[in-house]
């Protein structure tokens, strides 16, 4: 299998899936000739044409809005939203129209779009590169959130949102594009949506991460290991509609429970997965359930080290869980 | 220097005359068309249409009635605008695709939409397509490309452009028409909209109801522009100005964007000077803010009565045929209502229908929580 980096196989499995699916059409800023700001799109203006990978005028509403014309007619758009952070002069699009039209249809329309995005921290990009907004998407009824961690899962999962009968917010973790590296299937590969992954397995922990959190997990779930605290590590790969069954079984099997995640700690995704827990494992539960997350700031440039949630914060959250 | 709507009266008068030199006109004072823009319909097309114009109104009249007795929540209506909303709808060809606004029933039944499907939305019961999940006059016919309606104002304009860009890309023969009111020319989408369908030169064809009112707003609050029209040459989209009240110039006008934009040469922008008669909707009162002296003039306009001159000098309507389609047409409406009060709530499971394709665990386990637990009272 060959080696490549988040880019190169999101590169991959657009081409991929362009090849075989003529109803699968690219939009957005600088995606056609330049090939996008982090060059996800490369080469494909070239392959597919004009027609197929479209450098549109700057705005993000009228990227979203005319996808779902397109979606409604019977292309499967992949719009690219060059950072997450400038997705909201198209949360009304999103919001009122994609994620609604099934339902407010009675399932005879439905608006077909995976919106292609990259989110997090650790880029030196200040307030309006770095944000990680999943909860803002998970929120709305009616779509599905997915974030990668690794270049064979960004492949798998992005062929899988590309397929899966609803909309997709599919958001990249930019701080790993380049970073993480791995073998990546060829061909036709697809990880299903919904189901989480279990990375490192252990006995005294639980840790649910997903993206770029991910590495600084298990990084501190090894440091964690040398005092003689043993992790799971869960990557939950889909954010909505999440994995409740593998995290509900590792709690249960281990009575500790760590969310870490990027975005700020109110109304983060992470409450929702405590309250989740409380729900459904609480008698299994031998110490509280602990969020390690971004702060209830805007995100900052110079200390964005002290914003994000590195191994170092999330280490003494596991101790103290562990020893509670 | 800022200046109010009423110093601003010139824009104003421009922004509602329909006498105005650039605005296109067809019927004429005494029932007469303009033989250079006759679109040459037939005696029985005309006919259709005019009922179509009586079913519209009537279902209007009747709908704002049951919402008064407490039968249905709410209606928006088209009363004085069915001209446009009708013209327009009829000019379109089998294959192409209508993005409607809110007020645009009458479109999906010239359309072919059933009498029936309209009513039960309207009362959101087991038979309203949208299973009760929206407010009334939120409807879709997919047969005839009739595409579904929401609440916020001028997000169909985009997807007008988007239905129209993938035709193309496709290669089909399909040109996409939005409706939209005055006042969503002041939101993104329709910059959004307008923009995107004139730099990628789509077949997509905007009608503007310049309708005067967007809610309490009159037309002059929207722009400082002399027209809504003109917004369409900044974005290279040719625009004109019709009668929107003469069927038979929205006919001639919408005939002609569309063959324009089916020979490849792009969008057209159609402002179409109508008028609001009623409230914006049954939750508006609009003497709170309009004079009723304005309405006259556009009462004089009515686009219902002024067909009808037509049909009376060049097909030969007479009373009794006109009594005929009345009674005809308010029979259908009673049947349909009557069905549709009689027609079951939506079942308690269609709430977490249609969110996914396929229901996830999460509301599995929240439709389950709500079937053991106790009903609601009051719907």
């Amino acid at each position: 299998m060959p080696q490549m980096n988040m880019v190169q196989a999101i590169n991959d499995a657009l081409r991929f899936e362009m090849k075989r699916d003529s109803r699968v059409v690219i939009l957005g800023e600088d995606v056609g000739k330049v090939g996008g700001v982090f060059r996800v799109t490369a080469g494909l203006y070239d392959e597919f044409g004009e027609d197929r990978v479209i450098d549109t005028p700057l705005s993000e509403g009228g990227i979203i809005g005319t996808a779902i014309g397109m979606a409604l007619y019977g292309l499967v758009p992949v719009p690219e939203i060059q950072f997450a952070d400038f997705i909201f002069p198209a949360y009304d699009q999103i919001v009122s129209e994609l994620a609604k039209y099934r339902y407010r249809s009675g399932g005879e329309y439905s608006a077909k779009l995976v919106i292609r995005t990259p989110m997090g921290g650790g880029i030196r990009g200040g307030l309006y590169h770095s944000q990680s907004p999943e909860a803002q998407f998970i929120h709305v009824a009616g779509l599905k959130v997915v974030c990668p961690s690794n270049p064979a899962d960004a492949k798998g999962l992005l062929l899988a949102s590309i397929r899966d009968p609803d909309p997709v917010i599919f958001f990249e973790p930019k701080r790993i594009y380049r970073a993480s590296r791995g073998e990546v299937p060829e061909g036709d590969h697809t990880v299903p949506l919904g189901k989480a992954r279990v990375v490192r397995p252990g006995q005294s922990l639980t840790i649910v991460a997903w993206g770029a959190m991910l590495y600084e997990s298990l990084a501190a779930a090894q440091q964690a290991a040398e005092q003689g605290i043993d992790c799971e590590v869960i990557d939950l790969r889909t954010l909505w509609p999440l994995d409740i069954e593998t995290i509900v079984a590792s709690v249960k099997k281990t009575g500790r429970l760590v969310v870490v995640h990027e975005a700020p700690k109110s109304c983060g995704l992470g409450g929702e997965i405590v309250s989740l827990v409380n729900e459904k494992a609480f008698l299994h539960l031998e110490a509280p359930p602990v969020r390690v997350t971004g702060f209830d700031t805007p995100f900052p440039y110079t200390l964005e080290n002290e914003y994000l949630p590195l191994a170092h914060r999330i280490l003494p959250a596991l101790v103290e869980t562990a020893r509670y | 220097m800022t200046t109010t709507p009423t110093e601003r009266s010139g824009a104003h008068r421009s922004l509602a005359d329909t006498d105005a030199p650039d605005v296109i006109k067809v019927q004429r004072e005494d029932g007469t068309l303009d033989p250079a823009r006759d679109p040459g319909l037939s005696s029985a097309e005309v006919r259709a249409l005019y009922r179509a114009g009586l079913l519209t109104r009537r279902l209007d009249e009747r709908l704002i009635t049951l919402q008064r007795q407490g039968r249905i929540g709410f209606h928006i209506g088209s009363l004085g605008e069915e001209a446009t909303i009708l013209g327009a709808a009829f000019a379109l060809r089998p294959q192409d695709w209508i993005l409607p606004c809110y007020r645009e029933f009458g479109a999906a039944l010239l359309r072919g939409m059933p009498l029936q499907r309209y009513v039960d939305n309207m009362f959101g019961n087991a038979g309203d397509p949208a299973k009760g999940r929206q407010m009334p006059d939120h409807c879709f016919w997919k047969p005839a490309h009739y595409a579904s309606v929401s609440s916020p104002i001028g997000t169909q304009i985009t997807h007008a452009t988007g239905v129209a860009w993938a035709a193309k890309i496709k290669k089909d023969d399909v040109v996409a028409l939005a409706y939209f009111g005055e006042g969503a020319t002041s939101s993104a989408d329709f910059h959004n909209g307008i923009n995107f369908a004139g730099v990628f030169k789509v077949p997509a064809v905007f009608i503007c109801r310049n309708n005067g009112w967007a809610i309490s707003v009159p037309a002059e609050r929207q722009t400082a522009s002399e027209t809504f029209a003109e917004k369409g040459i900044a974005y290279g989209v040719p625009s004109v100005r019709v009668d929107g009240n003469d069927l038979f110039a929205v006919i001639h006008t919408t005939r002609a964007a569309v063959a324009s934009a089916a020979r490849g040469e792009g969008p057209t922008l159609i402002e179409a000077l109508t008028y609001r008669l009623e409230g914006h909707s049954t939750s508006d009162d609009p003497r709170a803010y309009r004079p009723d002296a304005e309405l006259e003039p556009w009462k004089r306009l009515d686009p219902l009565p002024r067909l009808r001159r037509h049909l009376e000098v060049c097909h030969g309507l007479t009373d009794a045929e006109d009594q005929a389609l009345l009674a005809e047409v308010d029979a259908e409406i009673r049947a349909a209502v009557e069905a549709a009060g009689e027609t079951a709530l939506p079942s308690l499971d269609s709430l977490f229908d249609d969110v996914f394709a396929e229901l996830p665990w999460h509301l599995a386990d929240q439709r389950d929580a709500l079937r053991k637990g106790p009903r609601a009272r009051g719907h």
